[in-house]
Order: structure tokens, then C-alpha cells, then sequence
């Protein structure tokens, strides 16, 4: 009975010590947030917290001192959010526009402005972070989130061109032709019969675009202004002045705030986004 | 509204320079309004090229091709005012079966009420009512083919066009829907062009059929025409099951005392050539004789209930005879061949042309 038995048990056990050690960074961060000075000061990172003291998150979100700046975090969120809402849907919508023309219009030379566009997925972002700003510079979008929302949709129409162009290529291009034959158009083909083709990799692709512009730190700290600084840029800011003691606790409270949104973004839309990565061809 | 279809001097050729194929080498084809043309062919023949680019989905390198009189060159599909039948279907997977018969009424800005009333009756036409909620991945192939079928007639268009429908469907299904397309010709009248490659559903739909090759018009003609007097030894032999027999030989010519010899035999046939020829003879026209000279071995004999196919090895090669199922042979016996002598098809050796 239990030699049947061991090898299930044991699988579990060590799944269960994995997930423990991956979760650790987050106990900690939360246990340490709800902790006040006098209990972080006497050590024990593991211990449970005495008390649950929600001060060091409403001083994280609204009057923690960066500097003399003593308006928390909450206008770096702010930032983050008018950034990141429009950048992620131009991306995806531009990327699936492309993906479309790539797969299913094909024309002379299309393959090979494919082959360009890769580059960019495969292309480290410092590398154009001169050349950028300049083109900024040009444009009059220096240090402004109009400036951060235009760098993150370009940074990321490669791999959202790539996400789209490869899902549409299991389209039958019966079913282009099919609809040009009953009277549809470029754009109408597109919203009617394709679109509503492709909720898996939307999300797959919404999530990512996502996650990728929210979390994003070299382009925020190269191209925002004073006034444009978004959340991980104020974090960082946060965490790292060193005017005063440390308060752990605070800054524990704000990277939890700064990671709340994708966590969300995942626990909402993450069904599909295994969905739509494994998701095979299309079939009618 | 039948319409004419005008094909003349269409060629197609893909890629350019030392690469470029040329699929499809001036074809001309004139369609009578409420026809049913058969394209047929083995794959690769041009057949469907020529179907897209009658349908406006590719364009040709050259040629006219007019619908109802008017030229179509440089127009829109959408504009030619054809509906086309696919072989995949091409159901639209994310709308209901009502949607898809419906959606090219709806882009031609069909009011709703009377969209409606369209979708009912084609979905009774084609029996299925029931399933107009439904969405394509919920059908069974028989059900999309019908589906796509009404998709097509919907519109009432002045063309229709047929990507080899039924090659999708096992063979019960496809003796049923070949039927009902015939069926449903027969009601609209409207003017129809059909691919395929499969020589039954050619003789059994079409009004005429075109046979292709290489991209090249082979023979164009009624079922009949096509099937007894074959312009050449590949239509002779694309057409037709069990296929029909080449006999290889010498011929002397025309007048009573002509003889036509060939390794293993001779027959007294006047041909309309003396010299070298291929005689071609349907497996129904050939018979077994026991008094026969020219002879052969058994080697298979393949009942199919209404007939039993004999398949004779002799000195210029196989030779298949169709006889009555109540034939006493068996394989290993040698028997007499003889040929009725009405039904011959006569070829030139060299070119496979047929001789008049």
C-alpha cells in the first residue's frame, strides 16, 4: 500500500517544497509590508507579522517621500496607467493589422519585410535608445508620456506583428477568398470574419504587451520627464533615496502595489493565454 | 438569370524569367447561358487556376473573358456577380449557419426582412432548417458541404462556380450530393462551371466537359462526345472506367478486305489510314470468344455485381473486357478475343491523335 503509494507522494512533496520556495519572495514582501519598524528592527524576515498594519501601504501609495516629492506613489500609477492602456492597444491592433496583411495578403517583397521585422523582436532596446531619443527630440515628445507611449508601440509592434502574422498563417485562404467572393473588403473581412477568429491570441497578446510596457524600466528612466515618470521608475526612485532610515516596510507595500495590476492582467485573461499558445490550426 | 461565359486566349504564367511556368497556354471555352461546364483533369492541369481567374480571385497574363457579354478583366470579384463553391468549405467558423448563407446578402446591403426570408428558403431547398443556429464546427461534412451550397445560391448569382465540392465527402455522400447539385441545376438553371478530377462526376453533372492537360484544352464536348469519339489517346484514356484499351498495331487501310494486325492477332478492321496506329476499344466492346484467333490468359477477374471485369494478358498487353456477371471464368484460362467492330477509336501511333 504505501511503497503504491511513495512515488505520488512524493512527487507532491517535492512540487509542494518548489512551490514554497517560489512563493517565499512573496510571503515575505506582504509579511514585511504588514509589519511595523519596531518588528522588521528585531530581524526574523520569515516571522508572521504582529499586527496587520496597513499604515506602510497607504503611506506607499500617498505620502511616501521621494526626495522632497512626499506624494507617494500613487502619480507614478497614474503615469503608468495612461501609458500603458493606450501603448498596449495600439500595439496589439497595429501588430494584428499587420499579422493580417502578412499572412493573408501576401505581396512581392512581404516575406522579407517579415524577415526585417524580426530583427526587432531579437534586437536589444539599448541599442536604439540614442537614436531614439533623438527621433523624440524631433518629434517635440521629449520627456512626455505621449513620447514613452509612442517608444513602447514601436518596441513592441515586432513581436506583436510576429504573434499575429504566425496564428493568421493557419487561416485558410479559402476563407479570404470565400468572403471576397460574397462582397467583403480588406477592413470588413478583417473585423468580421477574423477578428472574431482571434480571442486566444488577442489575450495571449494583450497580456504580454502588457506585462512587458507595465513592468518596462530603461525605456521609462531614458525618455520620461519629471512629470512623467512611471511606476517602476518611482519605485526604484522610492526605494533607493536615502535620506532617512530605511523603512522596509514601505517599500515592500509600494512593489506590491507596482506588480498588483499584471497580477490581475494574468488572474483575469490567464485561461487563454495558455489556451492561445497552444492553440493549433483554425479549423472552420 | 443564366448568363454566357466567354473564355478566349487565356494564359496564366507564375514567376518571371528562367523561373515563369505557364499553367495555363491559350485556352478558349464559350459557355451557353444555363450550362454546366465540367473542367476536368488530373491536379496540377490548370483546371483551378483557370476556375480562380474566372471568379477574379487571380488575374491572367493575357486573354478575354467576358460574363453576360460584359468584360471582367480588372474586376472585382465581388463585382462579377458569381458565387463559388469551395473545397474546404470555407464556412465562416465564428458565425451561425444563418449568418454564413446570409453574409453576402447583408454586404450587398440586403434589408434584413428580406435577408430572412432568402436564408429560409435556400435552408428548405436544402433541408436544413434545423440547423441555421448551429455554427459550421457543429455540422457533419455532409451538412457544411450544404451549407456551402446555400451560401451560394443565396444570391441568385449569374455564375456559379464549383472548386471540386465533394472531394471532402466519403463516397455514399458524394453519389448524394452529386445528385443533389444536378438537382438543383436543373432548378435554377443557373450557368455553372465545376472542377474535378474525378471522371464520374464529370460524365454524370455536365452538360459539356472540358478536359485539360499540362494547361493545354484537350477536348471540349457533351458527356457523350467526349466518351465515343475521344480527340486523343489521353482523353481516350482519362475518361472512362475501367479505361479503355490501346492496341497497338499495323493497319492497311480502308475497304473490305483491310486488316489491322499487332502482335498476338489480327483483326479485319478498315481503319481510315494504313501504317502504324493505335486501336482503341472500350472494355464493352470487346468480347470473349471461344472461336476467336486472337488469344489470351486470365489473369483477374473482378466482379463488381452488375458487371465482371476480365482482365486478358495478350501479346500487345492487358487487355480489360466487361461481360455479364454470369461469365464462367477463371484466372489461368485462355481465352478468344473479338471486337464488335462499330466502336472503334482509331489514333495516330506517333501524335495519340485521333484519326477521322
Amino acid at each position: 500500500m504505501i511503497a503504491k503509494h511513495l512515488p505520488r507522494a512524493l512527487i507532491y512533496g517535492i512540487l509542494l517544497i518548489a512551490a514554497l520556495l517560489f512563493l517565499a519572495p512573496l510571503y515575505v514582501m506582504l509579511a514585511t509590508s504588514f509589519k511595523d519598524a519596531a518588528q522588521i528592527r528585531s530581524g526574523n524576515l520569515l516571522s508572521w507579522p504582529n499586527s496587520l498594519n496597513f499604515e506602510s501601504w497607504q503611506l506607499a501609495w500617498s505620502s511616501a517621500c521621494t526626495g522632497v516629492d512626499c506624494r507617494g506613489l500613487k502619480p507614478y500609477f497614474v503615469n503608468s496607467v495612461i501609458m500603458a492602456v493606450p501603448a498596449v492597444l495600439i500595439s496589439t491592433a497595429w501588430g494584428a493589422i499587420n499579422g493580417y496583411v502578412l499572412s493573408l495578403w501576401k505581396f512581392t517583397g512581404s516575406e522579407v519585410l517579415f524577415g526585417f521585422m524580426l530583427f526587432g523582436v531579437f534586437m536589444p532596446f539599448q541599442v536604439v535608445l540614442l537614436p531614439m531619443s533623438q527621433v523624440l527630440g524631433y518629434l517635440g515628445l521629449s520627456s512626455s508620456l505621449g513620447g514613452l507611449i509612442l517608444v513602447h508601440c514601436i518596441a513592441g509592434l515586432a513581436g506583436t506583428t510576429l504573434f499575429f502574422r504566425n496564428y493568421y498563417t493557419a487561416i485558410p485562404k479559402e476563407l479570404v477568398n470565400a468572403a471576397r467572393i460574397d462582397g467583403a473588403g480588406f477592413w470588413r473581412i478583417f473585423f468580421r470574419i477574423v477578428i472574431p477568429m482571434s480571442t486566444p491570441i488577442l489575450m495571449v497578446t494583450l497580456i504580454w504587451q502588457f506585462t512587458n510596457i507595465w513592468n518596462d524600466f530603461l525605456f521609462g528612466v531614458a525618455f520620461s520627464g519629471a512629470d512623467s515618470k512611471p511606476i517602476t521608475v518611482g519605485l526604484n526612485n522610492m526605494a533607493n533615496t536615502s535620506s532617512s532610515v530605511k523603512s522596509y516596510n514601505v517599500d515592500m507595500a509600494a512593489a506590491v502595489i507596482a506588480g498588483l495590476p499584471t497580477m490581475l492582467v494574468y488572474v483575469l485573461a490567464g485561461q487563454y493565454f495558455v489556451k492561445g499558445l497552444t492553440a493549433g490550426a483554425v479549423k472552420g | 438569370m443564366a448568363a454566357s461565359l466567354h473564355i478566349a486566349g487565356i494564359r496564366k504564367v507564375f514567376g518571371k524569367g528562367a523561373k515563369a511556368v505557364e499553367v495555363l497556354k491559350k485556352i478558349d471555352i464559350d459557355v451557353a447561358p444555363g450550362e454546366f461546364l465540367i473542367l476536368v483533369g488530373p491536379s496540377g492541369c490548370g483546371k483551378s487556376t483557370l476556375l480562380n481567374i474566372i471568379a477574379g480571385l487571380e488575374e491572367p497574363t493575357e486573354g478575354e473573358l467576358r460574363i453576360a457579354g460584359k468584360n471582367v478583366i480588372g474586376v472585382a470579384p465581388a463585382q462579377r456577380d458569381i458565387a463559388m463553391v469551395f473545397q474546404s468549405y470555407a464556412l465562416y467558423p465564428t458565425m451561425s449557419v444563418a449568418d454564413n448563407i446570409g453574409f453576402a446578402l447583408e454586404m450587398r446591403k440586403v434589408p434584413k426582412a428580406e435577408r430572412l426570408k432568402r436564408i429560409h428558403e435556400v435552408a428548405a431547398m436544402l433541408q436544413i432548417e434545423q440547423l441555421l443556429d448551429r455554427r459550421p464546427a457543429q455540422l457533419s461534412g455532409g451538412q457544411r458541404q450544404r451549407v456551402a451550397m446555400g451560401r451560394a445560391l443565396a444570391r441568385d448569382p449569374q455564375l456559379f462556380l464549383f472548386d471540386e465540392p465533394l472531394s471532402n465527402l466519403d463516397a455514399k455522400l458524394r453519389v448524394e450530393m452529386r445528385a443533389e447539385i444536378k438537382r438543383l441545376h436543373l432548378v435554377s438553371g443557373i450557368t455553372s462551371v465545376y472542377v474535378t478530377h474525378d471522371q464520374i462526376e464529370a460524365m454524370t453533372l455536365g452538360s459539356r466537359i472540358a478536359v485539360m492537360k499540362d494547361g493545354i484544352l484537350q477536348q471540349i464536348g457533351t458527356p457523350d462526345d467526349i466518351y465515343r469519339r475521344p480527340a486523343n489517346t489521353y482523353v481516350a484514356g482519362f475518361i472512362g472506367s475501367p479505361t479503355m484499351n490501346f492496341i497497338a498495331g499495323q493497319a492497311s487501310g480502308t475497304g473490305d478486305e483491310a486488316v489491322f494486325s499487332f502482335e498476338g492477332g489480327e483483326l479485319r478492321l478498315p481503319c481510315p489510314t494504313a501504317g502504324k496506329v493505335t486501336l482503341g476499344q472500350r472494355p464493352e466492346h470487346i468480347h470473349l470468344d471461344p472461336n476467336a484467333a486472337w488469344r489470351g490468359e486470365v489473369i483477374l477477374v473482378e466482379p463488381t455485381g452488375a458487371d465482371t471485369y476480365v482482365v486478358v494478358r495478350t501479346g500487345v498487353g492487358l487487355i480489360t473486357v466487361r461481360t455479364p456477371p454470369s461469365t464462367q471464368v477463371l484466372m489461368g484460362d485462355v481465352v478468344g478475343l473479338s471486337v464488335s467492330g462499330r466502336h472503334n477509336n482509331w489514333f495516330d501511333a506517333q501524335s495519340g491523335l485521333r484519326l477521322v
